[in-house]
This record gives C-alpha cells, sequence and structure tokens, in this order.
C-alpha cells in the first residue's frame, strides 16, 4: 500500500484540478449569466422588516 | 404578517407572506460586540504599554503580559469577533432564507448566553494560569469540550434554517459562514485532542508531540485566520456592502469562484508559520506555494466588494457607515498581499518572530475584521431598534478618522520597528560576531512601541465614540441636528440600484 502513496498523492492533485475546473466551468458558463444576476439580487428583496412598527415618535425618526 | 416580495423558482417576484425573524438575541450579540470589542482594544493598550514601559506588568502574575496577552487576542478575536460573527450570521441566515431560525428564539438566546458563558471561563482562566500555550487555543480541555457542544449546536440552528428556506437558492454570504462554521469545527476538536494530567485536573497534556503538534497547531492557527477571520467576515461583506449600497454585489459569479477557491487553498497554507524549522521543507514550500496562489482569489474578492459601489461613489462622501466597509476591504486586499509575501521563506528569515509580523496581523485584525464589523453594526443596529438611522452621523465621521489613523500609527510603527529589529539580529561585525545584543534591539523599538501605544488609544476612543452613539441610537433615536441634515440633503438609499457586471 505504502508503494501505491506517490501514484495516490498525484491521482489526489488531477482530482482537485478536475473538480476545481469544473467549478469554474459550472460557475462561468454565459448560459448562467442571468440566473447568478438573479442570485445576487436576492439580497435587495429581504428586507421586507415584518412587524416591525414604525417609528412615529418624532424623537426616534 | 407582513406581506413582502419574493424570489420564485424561476427568479420571477412573488408575493409571499414573511415570517417572523428571531431578533432579540441579535440586539444582545449586537451589544456584546461591542461590550467585547472595548474589553478587548482596552486590554491590546494595556499589554502595548506593557512592552513599552515593562513597569506595568504590576510586578503580579495575574496582571503579567504573558497572561494579558491570550485575554487580548481572545476577546478581540473570539468575543469581538465571535459574537460579530454569530449575531450577524443568524440575522442573515433568516433574511437571506425567508426564514425563522431553526429552534426559535430559545436557540438564540441559547446559543447568546452560551458562547459568553465560553468567552468569560476562557479568560478567567487564562488569568488564574490555566493554558495549554497554544496560540489562539488557549483553553483547557474542558472549556473546548463545552465549546464543541456549543458549536455543534451552531451548526445545527445555521443549516437547520438553510433546510427551511423558501428561497430557491442559498446566497453567497451563506457558503462563507457554512463554510467557516464547519471548519472552524474540524480544527477546533484536531488540534485540541488532549489528555487531562490526571481525573479531575485542569491541566492536560497534548496528544501530537514535537513537530507533528507544531503543523497541527499551525493548521489551526492559520486556518483560523482563514476561517474564522476571513471566510467568516466574508460572508458579512457578501451581505452588508450590497445592503449599504443598495446594489448586488459587483458580480455574484466572482463571489463564487471566490469561495471556492479560498475552501481549495487556504487548509494548506498552514506550515509558512514554520519555516526555517525542523518541519520538513517539502511541507515548508508547500505551504509557501498555497500562500502564494491566496493572493489572487483574496483580491479577486476585494475587487468584487470595492466594485459594488461602481457607479454610486458619492454614496462614500454621504454614508460614513459604507466608508468603513469599504476601507475593511481595502485592508483586507493589502493585509491578503502581504501575508503572501511574507510567506515566502527568503522574506520570512527577515520577517518572522519579529513586530511585523505583530503589523501585519494589527492590519487585518483593525482594518478589516474591526473596520467591517463597525461597518455592519452603523448598518445593522438602526435596523434592529427601528430607527431612522444612527444617533449621530458626525460621531461615526469621528470615529472612521480615529480608527484609521489609529491603524495606521499601529502598522507603520510596526513595520518599521519589525524590519529594523530583523536587521539588527541578522547583523554580524567584521569578525563575524552578532553585532547587536538583543537589549539593544529592544531600547531600539521602544519609540515605535511608544506609537504602537498611541496608534491602540486612537482606535479605542474610536471604538468608545461608537458604543456612545449605539447606546443614544438605542435609547434617544436619531440627534435633532442629524435630523436637519438629513431634511436637506436627500436619503442616498432612495437612488435606484445599478445592475452588476457579469
Amino acid at each position: 500500500m505504502a508503494d501505491l502513496q506517490p501514484l495516490f498523492s498525484t491521482l489526489w492533485v488531477v482530482w482537485f484540478f478536475v473538480l476545481f475546473g469544473g467549478i469554474l466551468i459550472w460557475v462561468l458558463a454565459p448560459s448562467r449569466r442571468g440566473e447568478w444576476r438573479r442570485h445576487g439580487e436576492m439580497v435587495l428583496r429581504d428586507d421586507d422588516q415584518p412587524e416591525r412598527p414604525a417609528p412615529t415618535d418624532p424623537k426616534t425618526r | 404578517m407582513a406581506i413582502a416580495s419574493a424570489a420564485g423558482s424561476t427568479g420571477a417576484p412573488v408575493a409571499r407572506p414573511a415570517p417572523t425573524y428571531v431578533e432579540g438575541p441579535i440586539r444582545a450579540f449586537a451589544i456584546a460586540i461591542m461590550f467585547w470589542g472595548i474589553v478587548g482594544f482596552l486590554m491590546g493598550v494595556i499589554i502595548a504599554s506593557q512592552l513599552a514601559w515593562p513597569l506595568l506588568n504590576l510586578d503580579l502574575e495575574w496582571t503579567s503580559f504573558g497572561r494579558l496577552r491570550p485575554v487580548h487576542t481572545s476577546a478581540v478575536i473570539f468575543a469581538f469577533g465571535g459574537n460579530a460573527l454569530l449575531g450577524t450570521s443568524l440575522y442573515i441566515v433568516q433574511r437571506t432564507s425567508r426564514a425563522r431560525l431553526y429552534g426559535g428564539e430559545e436557540m438564540g438566546w441559547f446559543l447568546f448566553w452560551s458562547y459568553q458563558f465560553f468567552i468569560v471561563s476562557a479568560a478567567l482562566s487564562y488569568v488564574l494560569g490555566y493554558t495549554q500555550g497554544k496560540e489562539y487555543a488557549e483553553p483547557e480541555w474542558f472549556i473546548d469540550i463545552f465549546l464543541t457542544v456549543v458549536w455543534v449546536i451552531y451548526l445545527v440552528a445555521f443549516v437547520g434554517t438553510l433546510m427551511r428556506r423558501e428561497e430557491p437558492h442559498i446566497y453567497v454570504a451563506n457558503w462563507f459562514f457554512l463554510a467557516f462554521i464547519i471548519t472552524v469545527a474540524m480544527l477546533h476538536i484536531g488540534n485540541n485532542i488532549s489528555i487531562p494530567i490526571h481525573w479531575g485536573s485542569g491541566f492536560s497534556y497534548s496528544a501530537p508531540a514535537g513537530v507533528q503538534g507544531a503543523m497541527i497547531q499551525w493548521w489551526y492557527g492559520h486556518n483560523a485566520v482563514g476561517f474564522f477571520l476571513t471566510a467568516g467576515f466574508l460572508g458579512m461583506m457578501y451581505y452588508f456592502i450590497p445592503k449599504q449600497a443598495n446594489r448586488p454585489i459587483y458580480s455574484y459569479r466572482l463571489s463564487i469562484v471566490h469561495f471556492w477557491s479560498i475552501i481549495f487553498l487556504y487548509i494548506w497554507a498552514g506550515p509558512h508559520h514554520l519555516h526555517y524549522t525542523a518541519l520538513p521543507d517539502w511541507a515548508q514550500t508547500l505551504g509557501m506555494v498555497f500562500s502564494v496562489m491566496l493572493w489572487m482569489p483574496s483580491w479577486g474578492g476585494m475587487i468584487n466588494g470595492i466594485m459594488t459601489l461602481s457607479g454610486a461613489w458619492d454614496k462614500l462622501r454621504t454614508d460614513p457607515g459604507l466608508r468603513f466597509s469599504v476601507t475593511a476591504v481595502a485592508f483586507y486586499g493589502m493585509s491578503t498581499f502581504e501575508g503572501p509575501v511574507m510567506s515566502i521563506r527568503a522574506v520570512n528569515s527577515l520577517s518572522h518572530y519579529t513586530d511585523w509580523t505583530v503589523g501585519h496581523v494589527h492590519s487585518g485584525a483593525l482594518g478589516w475584521n474591526g473596520l467591517i464589523t463597525f461597518g455592519a453594526l452603523y448598518w445593522l443596529v438602526p435596523v434592529l431598534w427601528s430607527r431612522a438611522r444612527m444617533y449621530s452621523t458626525k460621531l461615526i465621521e469621528w470615529h472612521f478618522w480615529l480608527a484609521t489613523i489609529g491603524i495606521v500609527l499601529y502598522i507603520t510603527a510596526m513595520w518599521v520597528s519589525g524590519i529594523m529589529q530583523g536587521l539588527m539580529w541578522r547583523a554580524y561585525d567584521e569578525l563575524g560576531f552578532l553585532q547587536y545584543s538583543f537589549i539593544e534591539t529592544v531600547e531600539a523599538m521602544h519609540p515605535y512601541y511608544a506609537i504602537r501605544v498611541l496608534g491602540g488609544v486612537l482606535y479605542l476612543t474610536g471604538a468608545l465614540l461608537m458604543a456612545w452613539n449605539m447606546y443614544k441610537t438605542i435609547t434617544v433615536g436619531v440627534a435633532p441636528e442629524a435630523l436637519g441634515e438629513a431634511q436637506r440633503a436627500p436619503a442616498p438609499a432612495a437612488r435606484p440600484a445599478a445592475a452588476p457586471a457579469e
């Protein structure tokens, strides 16, 4: 098993490169451009502030 | 319940009732951030003064630098930073998931009080002399076990909230928070495997010894920087800068590449803390190479944060809270350039064990972690307490300049002191003897230690102003003079958001 360690080490590096390359393709594919843009905008849709009383006291405005 | 717009699976806005979010514990976290921040900064000023004027050690073991230094580091990293991460992550995960916190108010309060208990226990143990002697992992085994339990419950609360989300997509800030929670759990357990010296003793032996122990310690130590002080705070950046600027992140795709690059690279960088030691050369080189590779994704993230203001740079003039956040990202860029440079073995032979390292750490901690937290709080406090804005904008401006000048004084003093120290240590005379004795290097550093104290005092003063501003915001609202200013100038947030770059 110890003799195979260099082989597994090399395969592990190759596997990581393939995995990271796959992530890059997944993220940067032009067909997903609109999808990512919508995901980025979701942060601006969340501030509904439910059931929070509107400050009416002039001192708190 | 309020009706709010959310995106369906197609991305089209749909009307949907918003849940009642858990906010009480998050308000408590906000107050705890401020409280522990001041404690931690004050401890920093005290120990910096002890280095400049050793009489301030008071000749007592409880007040000696050796015991107070971990109180400072733990207070700023785990108390100030940890409360910031827990508080903001629980706020953000609810909002971006459109889901109430898993476990409700009880879960929030449990996490709040158990985390404060951990902080107080750790600080007391340091002062009383209980320590594992591992940097940033000083608490002894019984506190480590307690924190492990709390952390696993935190993970359950976070993942549970994500699993009940109504948004189909998990926003990128949550990816960073999840990486932070999972990796910190792994690091904490991995680096704290130890055996009590006997049953009932507070002291323990570390299971791994020698160079293996050192390797595991710096695998932990550097990834505490990578996943506690970087990934978690990047989660804050990816939420609060878009909110403050009222526009989406510059490139959401870049944020995903940023995330995966950090995940793939950071975990290997730890060995650069052990250059020129008994650690095998291949491991040192591995740490150096991965550290240098981290530069590009870090700058990708920096550019993404700063360019979110593209087309809205005027907000930096009108919104001092946003100025904190953007300056923090600039410091993130600076320290993530300096770090890879210092990890190069030739540079490290000069910089290691000197004040240059201390300056580097503080440009990251004061500049990146501190300022991004202040920026987040200046946005979050009015929201959490239903106020139109902070009590005083002028006080925020003062805080900004005091903090910035304080950081600049600190890091420039440490650059000069550290490089001088390294050069003096390696200077030889014509006969091959060391040119300077150790005490001569200490004497030479004294003026820079005094400048560092001044920088720390300015930073602490800024934080005290913030605490006062926060107190008044909570108890009074907006100062009358700030109301007058607001009536003269239109609210910056009223402008339409620009489309992000893709």
